[in-house]
């Protein structure tokens, strides 16, 4: 049964989603919270890992839960339910590739899906930011304590260094060796 | 025997690609143009960025829609799932493997200080995707009310993202067929 939810999640997840990599967040945080697949925590870990390992996201998250939840065959079913839909959509995509490209109708679905892909994308950094910021406790006292402020400091270097288009890799090498060295102190 | 040899060289281009490409997406996307465009020239240049377009409007990781796309165009269905499994599998077992070191480092406070230094950075990427993104977007009335409206459902009354998707995609159609009328007269 495990096995059969895990292929269905991530079929959900795969037909739902647009564009692929972060598009995929809104969708993923949702059923893992729901379906306790792992902590907050864990997922954003995760990402990260998965950001700075070869792969396409999609794979690398289902692949990860599904092993984890049912083993191998898990891992094998979550990864053909994330890209089942894809797959198939695509060929018949292909074999009519002229009409799909002109049609009205996938036009028009497109003006009202691409702001909402961007706002659901904005929600992600909103919930990733406040289970890394107030993992622990409400917003007063987190801001107290002394954790909150190396998370801050980690995050305002790590923005500045994405928007001059470093490397996501050397980010997160860099926020890993920050995080060590603030450990010590 | 030469689609025999087709498949094959599906499945070692595509597994070169999950293998090498960091990131998902659209990371990936200038790794497959070079070997699937200029290298095989399996697909036109066109072809390539119409596939991203489309890409954009079906369901899926980018990289298994263009996958499944290019197979298919080269070899019928079952180059589909050459391409596809190629792509897949290095990032399947990269994860099997990883599983099982992550689980022995869970301990190790070095471990947890980096991983704590990591997800401070993992917000600022996501955050620069959605401001690329929020770059992108088209700056329309209608545009923005969407982002607007899907950002408040999903972060203040938590609304499911699939839901909000959906709702999008029928206000796309509603407000295009609205607007052609409109033009019509």
């Amino acid at each position: 049964m495990e096995i059969l939810n895990l292929f269905l999640s991530f079929l959900k997840i795969g037909t739902f989603t647009f564009g692929g990599g972060h598009a995929m967040l809104p969708l993923i945080t949702e059923e893992v919270s729901s379906q306790n697949w792992m902590t907050m925590e864990e997922l954003i870990n995760f990402i990260a890992i998965s950001e700075s390992s070869p792969g396409p996201f999609a794979i690398n998250i289902a692949t990860f839960v599904g092993l984890r939840m049912a083993g191998v065959l898990g891992a094998l079913m979550s990864t053909i339910g994330v890209i089942l839909t894809s797959f198939v959509v695509i060929l018949f995509v292909a074999r009519g590739f002229e009409k799909f490209k002109e049609n009205k109708l996938v036009k028009a679905c497109m003006t009202g899906l691409k702001p909402a892909v961007v706002a659901l994308i904005g929600t992600a950094v909103v919930t990733t930011a406040s289970a890394v910021f107030f993992a622990e406790s409400a917003v007063i006292d987190v801001i107290k304590t002394i954790e909150f402020y190396k998370a801050l400091i980690v995050f305002i270097i790590s923005l500045v260094l994405a928007l001059k288009k470093v490397h996501p890799i050397k980010i997160i090498i860099m926020s890993a060796i920050l995080g060590i060295l603030m450990g010590l102190v | 025997m030469k689609k025999e040899n087709n498949k094959m060289s599906l499945f070692s281009t595509f597994f070169k690609i999950g293998m090498f490409t960091f990131g998902g997406g659209y990371a990936m996307i200038s790794f497959m143009q070079k070997e699937v465009v200029d290298n095989k020239k399996w697909i036109s240049e066109e072809d390539m960025s119409d596939m991203i377009v489309i890409s954009e409007s079906t369901p899926g990781p980018i990289s298994v829609n263009v996958a499944t796309f290019v197979g298919y165009k080269v070899a019928g269905v079952l180059g589909s799932f050459a391409a596809t499994l190629g792509l897949i599998v290095p990032s399947f077992l990269k994860i099997v493997l990883l599983a099982q070191v992550l689980d022995k480092l869970q301990g190790n406070e070095i471990f947890q200080n980096a991983f704590f230094g990591i997800r401070a950075a993992v917000i600022a990427l996501i955050l620069k995707t959605f401001l690329n993104m929020l770059k992108n977007a088209p700056k329309n009335g209608f545009s923005i009310t969407i982002m607007i409206s899907t950002f408040i459902a999903a972060l203040l009354f938590g609304i499911d993202a699939i839901y909000l998707i959906i709702c999008a995609a029928l206000f796309g159609i509603l407000h295009s067929y609205i607007f052609l009328r409109k033009e019509k007269k």
